[in-house]
């Protein structure tokens, strides 16, 4: 077909669009995602939340701060990626920031950790669940948002879905946050830490493949 | 394009005619940089027409419309290199060498046209083309084949290619 053809069809009959439609689909991905990442872990493992320990509820906090600021700080920049031409390093670089400080943190409370408890503060005791879980239950909100992105234009695909797959990884962990039993700052810098990045180089090998367009 | 957005197909038009040339000096330059031929840039100009028109939605007026245009361009541009790799990587290694550097659909289509034409020669005409400018003999060779001199040869090439322009005029 010669180009002044297609351009005839293309401009005949244009229907108008809504040009919200791409931060509306991906709240809503984002939202039906984290309710139901809760609601499996609530309805699986139950809620352990000791409140009588206020030492726990700090920590509890302090995790949902943590993996809460993943959440927010990769769907920002996942906004961006979804539209081309506003594909930006810096909004990616900014994913690093919460793990940075998180390490910082514990850096000071391993050291005060007498030595032959190190490995314990470290390695807790529910290490492999939380490196199985946080990714399982990841795969929920990921294929939401996926999905959600699908209805965008991604330009940069390896980057998107590697961001999808950080969002989805936050959003799991702040939901096993919830059960996590284990109270250690090391534990979360170093497990929920590696759990996450898992998500998100799954996510950048898929992303390629399910974000085409 | 915000207007577009709002379903104003005049000035959909406009943006596209506007866009048509700037986009295939994008698409054209990037594919000499990569050591491609031009050829293909009027197909992935189209795919991106065609992108610019379905992802419509995905324009924030917010921001500026040009990354936005040429983020698509340039999209396309690489998932059209990808789908030529992988269509390349494909083939036996041998061959790919040859694939690359002859237009083979451009050859093989003219053929066609070639033969359909020789069809409405008379015999003789219709031999001696075929054998000189498709077959490659030389002159000389095929006059010797046909017993004839080699003025007469040409004389009848002659007389096929005008009988062949001829047939090409009527029919466009």
């Amino acid at each position: 077909m010669q180009t002044s053809e297609l351009i005839e069809k293309l401009s005949s009959e244009l229907r108008p669009v809504d040009r919200r439609i791409v931060p509306h689909v991906m709240l809503a991905a984002l939202g039906i995602g984290t309710l139901l990442a809760v609601a499996t872990v609530c309805l699986a493992y139950g809620v352990s939340l000791d409140l009588d320990h206020s030492d726990d509820l700090g920590l509890l906090v302090l995790k949902l701060v943590f993996t809460g600021s993943i959440v927010l700080i990769t769907f920002s920049a996942l906004l961006k990626l979804a539209r081309p031409g506003q594909a930006n390093r810096m909004g990616v670089a900014l994913v690093f920031v919460p793990f940075v400080v998180i390490a910082l943190l514990a850096a000071p409370n391993l050291m005060s950790v007498p030595d032959a408890w190190r490995n314990g503060a470290t390695i807790g005791r529910a290490w492999p669940e939380c490196l199985l879980l946080i990714p399982a239950i990841a795969t929920v909100p990921f294929a939401l948002m996926i999905w959600a992105l699908r209805k965008a234009a991604p330009t940069h695909l390896k980057r998107a879905g590697a961001v999808a797959g950080f969002l989805a990884g936050g959003v799991s962990a702040s939901a096993y946050a919830l059960s996590c039993r284990d109270a250690s700052l090391a534990f979360v810098a170093c497990w929920y830490t590696s759990a996450i990045a898992i998500c998100a180089v799954l996510g950048a090998l898929l992303g390629p493949r399910l974000l085409r367009w | 394009m915000i207007a577009a957005q709002e379903g104003d197909g005049g000035a959909f038009k406009r943006l596209l005619q506007s866009l048509r040339r700037p986009l295939w000096g994008y698409v054209a330059g990037q594919l000499t940089c990569l050591g491609h031929n031009g050829s293909e840039a009027e197909d992935i100009l189209q795919e991106v027409l065609i992108a610019i028109h379905k992802h419509r939605h995905t324009y924030d007026p917010a921001q500026r419309f040009t990354p936005w245009a040429y983020g698509i361009a340039r999209y396309k541009l690489l998932d059209h290199l990808r789908r030529s790799r992988a269509a390349m990587a494909a083939l036996p290694l041998e061959t790919a060498g040859e694939m690359a550097t002859e237009d083979y659909l451009g050859a093989l289509e003219s053929r066609v046209d070639a033969e359909r034409l020789l069809a409405i020669l008379p015999v003789h005409s219709r031999r001696a083309m075929k054998e000189v400018k498709l077959d490659g003999l030389s002159i000389a060779e095929s006059a010797q084949g046909h017993g004839i001199s080699e003025a007469a040869m040409k004389v009848r090439i002659h007389r096929g290619l005008k009988a062949m322009a001829a047939a090409l005029k009527l029919e466009s």
